[in-house]
């Protein structure tokens, strides 16, 4: 194993599995000033990017009427813990798709 | 310069510290041996000579393979010269670890920059380029050669074509994130010269605070 591998498996925290489609609650370390509070951001995961500790991933929701995408360091401290909602059944690794698209085509089917 | 050691880089990577995530280099940072003490009045100045990588017995040359033996220490793939300012702590034979640089410290690092080939102005001094199209001929060539019967040559310096690269580059004040003296790694904050696996001088910055 290369140095590099071992000085980020130092790092890596337990995560839950979850994949591309699939809708999730990431709770979110915010610090205001001195003082900190968990902010929950629910939405798809449409992309997971990176590997090891250098993962990313996109969630995306609609909130008011605009989309809106938040990407998070999967191994980030900042954050508190992911929930799995709902399994989502999908054939791309990145849904970039569903950007263009509004209502009921912008859904996800589940995965049964 | 009051510590210095030598060091492999392994690539980047990044980490978090607290809550942030920083990006850095990962050096594998000795153990280095003292092979030679240089001294004022031996030889002009006063600087320790350190060796770091083992290497096989016939790969070196003679002369070398005498002056490990000499020193009695094991064979040495790289041989640099640190001029510290105090040298009296060091002998012949002693070690150097990593552990004599600790996290918060500001280091300069020493390397071989990646080698470009022979790279024109627009690649090597970021010159600007002519347009591409709209019936210009004139895309990445290198400008005026300078003023005509006055002063009927071309200025010294002026910014040409040429080999780029691969030549010895310091970067100053980059910050230690991270020391593991168990494995003799250095975390240093940001990018260093070279590619994966060439050696680096590691020395306390000259930048001080």
């Amino acid at each position: 194993m290369n140095l590099i591998d071992i000085v980020e498996k130092e790092q890596l925290r337990e995560v839950p599995q979850f994949n591309v489609g699939d809708t999730v609650r990431v709770h979110y370390k915010v610090i205001e000033g001195d003082k900190e509070r968990i902010q929950v951001f629910e939405g798809v995961v449409i992309k997971r990017s990176g590997g090891s500790l250098r993962e990313n991933f996109t969630v995306r929701r609609i909130s008011y009427g605009v989309g809106v995408e938040r990407t998070f360091p999967l191994h980030s401290p900042r954050i508190e813990k992911i929930e799995v909602v709902r399994k989502g059944k999908v054939r791309r690794a990145k849904l970039y798709y569903v950007r263009d698209r509004v209502g009921k085509a912008a859904k996800i089917k589940e995965k049964k | 310069m009051k510590k210095a050691i030598l060091g492999k880089k392994h690539g980047m990577t990044q980490i978090f510290v607290g809550n942030e995530m920083i990006p850095v280099t990962v050096v594998e940072a000795g153990p280095c041996v003292v092979v030679q003490k240089k001294t004022k009045e031996n030889d002009g100045y006063d600087a320790i000579q350190v060796g770091f990588g083992d290497v096989k017995e016939k790969r070196l040359i003679k002369p070398l393979k005498g002056h490990f033996t000499k020193a009695n220490v094991p064979f040495k793939k790289y041989l640099r010269e640190f001029r510290l300012d105090d040298i009296s702590s060091y002998e012949v034979g002693s070690e150097i670890k990593v552990d004599i640089f600790s996290a918060g410290d500001r280091v300069d690092v020493t390397g071989t920059s990646k080698g470009k080939g022979f790279a024109g102005v627009v690649k090597r001094y970021n010159a600007n380029r002519g347009p591409m199209s709209h019936g210009s001929k004139y895309h990445r060539r290198p400008g005026s050669m300078g003023a005509s019967s006055d002063p009927s040559r071309t200025f010294k310096g002026k910014r040409l074509p040429g080999h780029m690269g691969n030549k010895r580059v310091t970067v100053q004040n980059l910050e230690v994130v991270k020391v593991d003296p168990e494995k003799n790694l250095l975390l240093i904050k940001g990018s260093v010269p070279g590619i994966r696996g060439s050696l680096l001088m590691i020395r306390d910055t000259v930048k001080s605070k």
